[in-house]
């Protein structure tokens, strides 16, 4: 499994078209396709990933697509993505508050 | 022989009890259910709390400021701390604290400056490297992370994997073979830091498991000074034995807390539960299902106090370590999976612990040895020299 979540963006006026309840991870992208914010749908997250990208979308305006990754281990993946994206930025997205990570190297 | 545990058992317990059922099962109420951290105030406020109670830093020896307590009454605590939901693997969130890399109690004064005492302060986090992707069960064959002598330095390559930690450590214990033709006798630990520029922790090892998890690292021309060996060269397979062996116990008594809180939960829930109108507890084939996960915690603990009784005596204990291992997760597998059964969907649901219990408690079968290479350690320790 790759280290980087790398599927196709999908624009949000399709999140209710594209999302079931599943667990999983997300991420946001603004027009410049930036990541914007990683996030995940867990134990109590109501009807699931669903539920959790119509509810963060609610907080954030500049939001344009978003890509997601079906998973019950969503918390190390969610936990990953962030790892990985610090190794590549050097600094989470934008609008993820500030957690206890490792470091990640990522080939 | 007296099966009952001493006064200062007793309290020190019944205080590890009331903390878990008061101060860590009401915090993960609001947590996710996978969940393996608490919030920083929480944490910090707990470790004060264990603090307070004299039962921080459980594992370090009296001479380096640990509460002095023997591994007997350790497994009895440690039985206590994991009775909630990340218990088996995050038991009481680390608010007990630890004593980090036990080896290092071995370590050289300067090592010990380095790494130990700012590990038990808090200050540095350590990370145990043994198992490879070729296997981690016979390390003394599957170590193939290569470490070369170089003038005053060693140059070190290869990878890691299963390593819990070492995307969070400052430092890690790393064993690599520095004698290809010597088996065993051909590995040594090196003190690593994880600032080197050769060290890499390349990704996550996403498994059932849903706190601590796995990395797999990657060492690239890793230059160690030959100071940061710990011990001697071609003498790391007994650190790392003991250890292992070691380790069998709490273990062991992680899987009992479990199975001995699921099966609470189970006499609690049975009685209350009715199915064509008669109460749960009236069947059966609940009753037995109760009594086998009685047997099996009762023989399970059994086995792991004596592990830990011989310990604490001097005595040899790789084979009673060897079956409280192979014994308590197993039992713990069975316990589990058996409640499970008797809360039906509420059992698979993460509105309880149980589903996640089920899913860490199967690894517990494979982490630090499976289970068959319990039964070989313990029919080599029964055949003796006839087995070679």
């Amino acid at each position: 499994m790759a280290v980087r979540l790398t599927k196709d963006w999908i624009p949000v006026s399709e999140v209710l078209t594209s999302l079931k309840g599943n667990l999983g991870v997300f991420q946001f992208a603004n027009v410049q396709r930036e990541v914007v914010f990683i996030g995940f749908a867990g134990g109590k997250s109501q009807f699931g990933l669903k539920g959790e990208v119509a509810s963060a979308l609610e907080k954030y305006s500049d939001i344009a697509a978003f890509r997601f990754e079906i998973t019950t281990a969503y918390h190390t993946r969610y936990r990953e993505l962030l790892m990985a994206h610090i190794a590549d930025h050097d600094t989470l997205p934008h609008y993820n508050e500030q957690i206890t990570l490792g470091r990640l190297s990522p080939s | 022989m007296k099966l009952e545990m001493t006064q200062e058992q007793t309290l020190i317990t019944g205080m590890v009890r009331k903390f878990v059922r008061e101060e860590i099962v009401p915090l993960e109420l609001n947590l996710d259910p996978d969940a393996d951290e608490l919030d920083p105030a929480d944490r910090d406020r707990l470790i004060e709390k264990t603090k307070a109670m004299g039962l921080y830093g459980l594992g370090i020896p009296a001479e380096y400021g640990g509460p002095d307590i023997d591994l007997m009454t350790s497994t009895l605590i440690a039985i206590e701390m994991s009775q909630h939901r990340a218990g088996l693997y995050a038991p009481c969130y680390g608010t007990f604290g630890g004593a980090g890399l036990a080896q290092l109690f071995e370590a050289t004064d300067e090592q010990k400056e380095q790494y130990l005492f700012p590990t038990l302060r808090g200050e540095k986090r350590g990370f145990f490297g043994l198992s490879e992707p070729s296997g981690g069960s016979d390390p003394a064959r599957a170590i193939q992370t290569k470490a070369e002598r170089d003038g005053d330095d060693w140059i070190i390559n290869g990878g890691k994997l299963w390593i819990s930690g070492a995307d969070k450590a400052d430092y890690g214990l790393v064993f690599a073979r520095t004698d290809k033709d010597k088996g065993r006798n051909g590995v040594t630990c090196f003190i690593v830091d994880t600032d080197n520029p050769g060290f890499h922790v390349r990704r996550v090892v996403h498994t059932l498991r849903s706190a601590h998890y796995a990395t797999e690292l990657q060492f690239e021309d890793m230059r160690i000074p030959h100071a940061n060996i710990l011990g001697e060269v071609n003498k790391g397979f007994a650190i790392a034995s003991h250890r292992l062996t070691r380790q069998r116990i709490p273990y062991a008594a992680g899987c009992l807390g479990v199975a001995i809180k699921a099966q609470e939960m189970a006499l609690e829930y049975v009685p209350q539960r009715e199915t064509f109108g008669a109460p749960l507890s009236s069947r059966q084939a609940i009753q037995w299902m109760l009594v086998d996960n009685e047997i099996d915690i009762k023989q399970a603990t059994w086995i792991t106090l004596e592990a830990a009784a011989k310990a604490d005596n001097g005595e040899g204990f790789r084979k009673e370590a060897a079956m409280a291992k192979l014994v308590a997760t197993e039992a713990g597998g069975r316990v589990v999976d058996r409640c499970m059964q008797m809360f039906g969907g509420l059992g698979v649901a993460k509105d309880l612990p149980l589903e996640r219990w089920f899913r860490e408690m199967r690894i517990r079968r494979i982490g630090e040895g499976p289970s068959e290479v319990q039964r070989h350690v313990i029919a080599r320790e029964l055949l003796g020299e006839s087995l070679r």
